[in-house]
């Protein structure tokens, strides 16, 4: 080891430290900026896989600016009609608006318009769905558990924003397939009891179309919602450096500290790197995967819709539920409230959206526990919170179902009735089935955990006994391994609440406090609790040597190989 | 009286539907013939359909459904049915083309219907850039509802669809406008003329044979397959990608 110390010269002693020094000393002195860039640039942040996820989402956003700013130059937000001239023969001389005109001429007339468009509309698609999926993993892991709350809470109006700024793009060109969307958008806004009319006639100018919404929507795409989303990315980042990284449990990490490598020069090598994989992921996508083809739509016009009309499949789940709705209407006071387009399409998107923002909050007044948290929790260790993060999945994926109803009608000659029959009924019963299946999963995962901790993992050596019975070899599981199983929180003993106080008066907030305690006991319903050190003691002891259980096979074991033999005997 | 006089002005000034010219009473006679083996055990002996007892119908009329009707149903394979079922599919056709006209012989000459349409109005090579324009916003305006926009076909309830165009002759979507096969409306010559007729069929056979502009097109079935490779192959890879990476620490050994 300490040959290995001395195989690095210090940077400053290094012939282009020593040129650099006079420049940056110059700019240290001017900026101060040095003892931050000493304490950030070694910045220690954790290794998985799942901790990139939200630089996915990064990365294609970055993407998505620099791809939009090409777009830019060339598009025109205006509803002006003008005839079309350009190279795309079938629209030869046809009556458009300049906004569809100029993506046109983006797609056939501009050198890499085309790859620069579908590269910008793959990277919107991904971004959404990567904020998708890093949402999930801090879900699943409990990473938004205090002191992350915040931050929590800056995500999902990120991915709210998200959703916004996506269809804000995908309305622009003016095609048929984008103003049909807008219209379904004219049509959740109408269906605001009492204000929806007044609403429209605000957002569009006038009545639908109008000729003020792709002018209005192109200021909101590419100057007010990226500039919020910067800002959010931004304050989403210094939070995340402020609580620094969390990290899963295993040997020397604790609440107190971070066990990984510095941002300099590891991560920087690794963030920088993925972000050129997405780049060029995203590029090749671009390149052979058509998306959005315009021209095949035509131009909007009112009067017209085609089949397989869909929203980009971030909307999918609103519009499946629009889709499955039964047809509910009532009249009150002389004005119609449309039920069949207002709950689908405004009450449950605010669902999700409340659930999710309230559920950090929910979660800790359930449970009790407001200590903070950095070390994440392995999903099967929380099955309740695990079950219904799987069960809210399974109800926005049966919404997609919804939405592509058509497609899947077509494609697998089924009945556009009974999928929607489905779905309606689905809705409701597959998040119920899913939650109990996902607990049951979980608890299972956690009766393994305990097997492996007490009885040893499984070592692939069979033995026969001298009367003919076979038995698996268990060998003891490694003490780092035992202390990553085992260092998640024990369960806490649920008491039922005080019904009266030391002098026999009913105990203030009582019926508050007795659905606190109900919910507790429903979230720790099931869950298998650690072994106890008794119980590995116990193990130990007086299981040794029988079938099925640890037998210490020495430094040299190393596993088996495929046929059984030990790798080294 | 009043009835009879307008009677017989209508059929007087009513425009003659041409009713296949060429048949001979050969032609007629050998499709008669076809007929009676191949479709009268649902359409009747007579052609005049098969009523159920709950009065729906085992096979419907044929009478006054015209050549065009025939020349579609047969000549895409839609006729005969394999089984029953919501709608009939395209399949490879039973008939030959000569018993195909022939069979649409017999029908034309039990009453007079929609002829199979002239050559010169499916002859896309007569459509100009101008007219092919027009065919298009005549498409979008009347056929992309149901159809989709480059008519890869879309769903309808029940289990009956619209199909897709791809692969189907200028004469057999002509006869479809003309005739409105099952779950279609007719869109007569009247409501649309020949020669629009052709332009949209020039448009969708344009749409259809230009290359896919862009990449692999996922069929023209719209944001669901964009959604479905956004999430396996972009999700799905850049996880891959993750993975790697991840797996690759600077302290990682690798022997």
């Amino acid at each position: 080891m300490s040959t290995t110390e001395q195989e690095y010269t210090p940077i400053q002693d290094t012939g282009f430290g020593k040129k650099a020094a006079g420049p940056v000393e110059w700019l240290d002195d001017r900026l101060g900026l040095a003892g931050v860039a000493k304490k950030n640039l070694r910045k220690v942040f954790p290794e998985h896989w799942s901790f990139m996820l939200g630089e996915i989402a990064l990365w294609s956003f970055v993407v998505l600016l620099l791809t939009g700013v090409f777009l830019t130059f060339w598009y025109q937000p205006s509803m002006t009609e003008v005839e079309y001239q350009g190279s795309y023969l079938p629209f030869n001389g046809l009556e458009m608006s300049s906004a569809y005109k100029s993506t046109l001429d983006i797609s056939f007339d501009i050198r890499g318009g085309l790859l620069i468009r579908q590269i910008h509309h793959w990277a919107a698609a991904l971004f959404v769905a990567a904020m998708m999926v890093h949402m999930l993993r801090v879900m699943f892991t409990g990473a938004y558990r205090k002191p992350r709350e915040i931050n929590w809470l800056i995500g999902l109006t990120l991915l709210l924003l998200g959703l916004v700024e996506g269809f804000a793009g995908y309305s622009l060109p003016d095609d048929l397939l984008s103003g049909t969307g807008l219209r379904f958008v004219d049509g959740l806004i109408r269906s605001i009891p009492l204000v929806g009319s007044y609403a429209e006639f605000f957002i569009f100018g006038g009545e639908f179309p109008g000729d003020e919404i792709i002018p209005r929507l192109y200021m909101a795409h590419i100057l007010l919602i990226p500039a919020l989303l910067l800002g959010l990315i931004g304050a989403h980042m210094l939070l995340l450096v402020f609580h620094k990284h969390t990290q899963w449990p295993g040997p020397g990490r604790t609440e107190k500290n971070v066990v990984g490598y510095p941002m300099l020069p590891v991560y920087a090598a690794k963030a920088g790197g993925f972000f050129f994989v997405v780049f060029g992921f995203l590029a090749v996508m671009g390149a052979l995967l058509q998306i959005n083809p315009i021209w095949a739509y035509g131009p909007y016009n009112p009067s017209e819709v085609t089949a397989g009309s869909q929203p980009d499949w971030y909307m999918g789940f609103v519009e499946g539920a629009v889709r499955v709705m039964p047809n509910w209407e009532s009249t009150i006071f002389g004005s119609t409230v449309s039920w069949n387009v207002f709950i689908p399409g405004m009450i449950l998107p605010g669902i999700f959206l409340t659930v999710g923002m309230l559920w950090p909050f929910l979660e800790q007044w359930i449970t009790g526990d407001k200590r903070e948290h950095h070390l994440l929790e392995r999903p099967r260790n929380a099955p309740f919170r695990t079950a219904f993060i799987v069960a809210g999945m399974t109800a926005y994926a049966v919404l997609w179902i919804g939405g592509g109803n058509d497609i899947i009608a077509t494609k697998f000659g089924l009945s556009l009735n009974a999928i929607t029959r489905f779905v309606q009924v689905g809705f409701f019963v597959a998040p119920v089935i899913a939650f109990m299946v996902t607990k049951r999963i979980c608890i299972g995962l956690q009766r393994a955990d305990a097997n492996r901790i007490l009885h040893g993992y499984e070592t692939g050596v069979i033995e026969r006994t001298p009367d003919g019975g076979f038995s698996e070899r268990h060998a003891p599981l490694p003490a780092g391994s035992q202390y990553t199983l085992t260092a998640h929180d024990r369960l806490p003993a649920l008491e039922a609440p005080a019904e009266t106080d030391g002098n026999g008066v009913a105990a203030p907030h009582g019926r508050v406090a007795k659905v606190q305690s109900w919910l507790r006991a429903r979230y720790y319903d099931g869950a298998l609790d650690k072994p106890t050190v008794e119980d590995v003691h116990h193990a130990e002891e007086h299981l040794s040597g029988h079938d099925g259980h640890p037998v210490e096979l020495g430094d040299e074991f190393q596993g088996v190989s495929e046929t059984g033999i030990p790798r080294v005997h | 009286m009043a009835l009879l006089v307008v009677g017989g002005v209508y059929t007087a000034v009513a425009p003659k539907p041409a009713t296949a010219e060429t048949a001979t009473t050969n032609d007629v006679e050998a499709g008669r013939q076809l007929f009676l083996v191949g479709c009268a055990s649902c359409h009747g002996k007579n052609a005049a359909g098969i009523e159920t007892k709950r009065g729906g119908n085992y096979g419907p009329t044929l009478i006054g459904v015209g050549a065009a009707s025939v020349d579609f149903q047969v000549g895409t394979g839609r006729m005969p049915m394999a089984q029953t079922a919501p709608q009939a599919p395209r399949k490879t056709p039973v008939y030959t083309a000569e018993e195909t006209r022939q069979l649409a012989a017999y029908i034309a000459s039990l009453s007079p219907g929609p002829a199979v349409p002239d050559g010169e109005y499916t002859d896309l090579d007569k459509a100009s850039v101008e007219d092919v324009r027009e065919g298009g916003e005549l498409f979008r305006s009347n056929c992309t509802a149901c159809h989709n926009s480059v008519g890869a076909g879309g769903a309808m309830p029940g289990g009956k669809y619209a199909p897709t165009l791809k692969g189907v002759s200028a004469k057999h979507i002509a006869e479809a406008m003309i005739t409105g096969p099952q779950q279609m409306p007719v869109f007569s010559d009247d409501v649309i003329t020949p020669e629009d007729k052709r332009n949209i069929i020039a448009y969708v056979k344009q749409v259809q044979d230009q290359p896919n502009y862009g990449g692999l097109a996922g069929g023209g079935l719209g944001p669901v397959v964009d959604g479905l490779f956004t999430w396996v192959i972009g999700i799905g890879g850049l996880v891959i990608a993750a993975i790697w990476i991840g797996a690759h620490g600077a302290r990682v050994k690798k022997s």
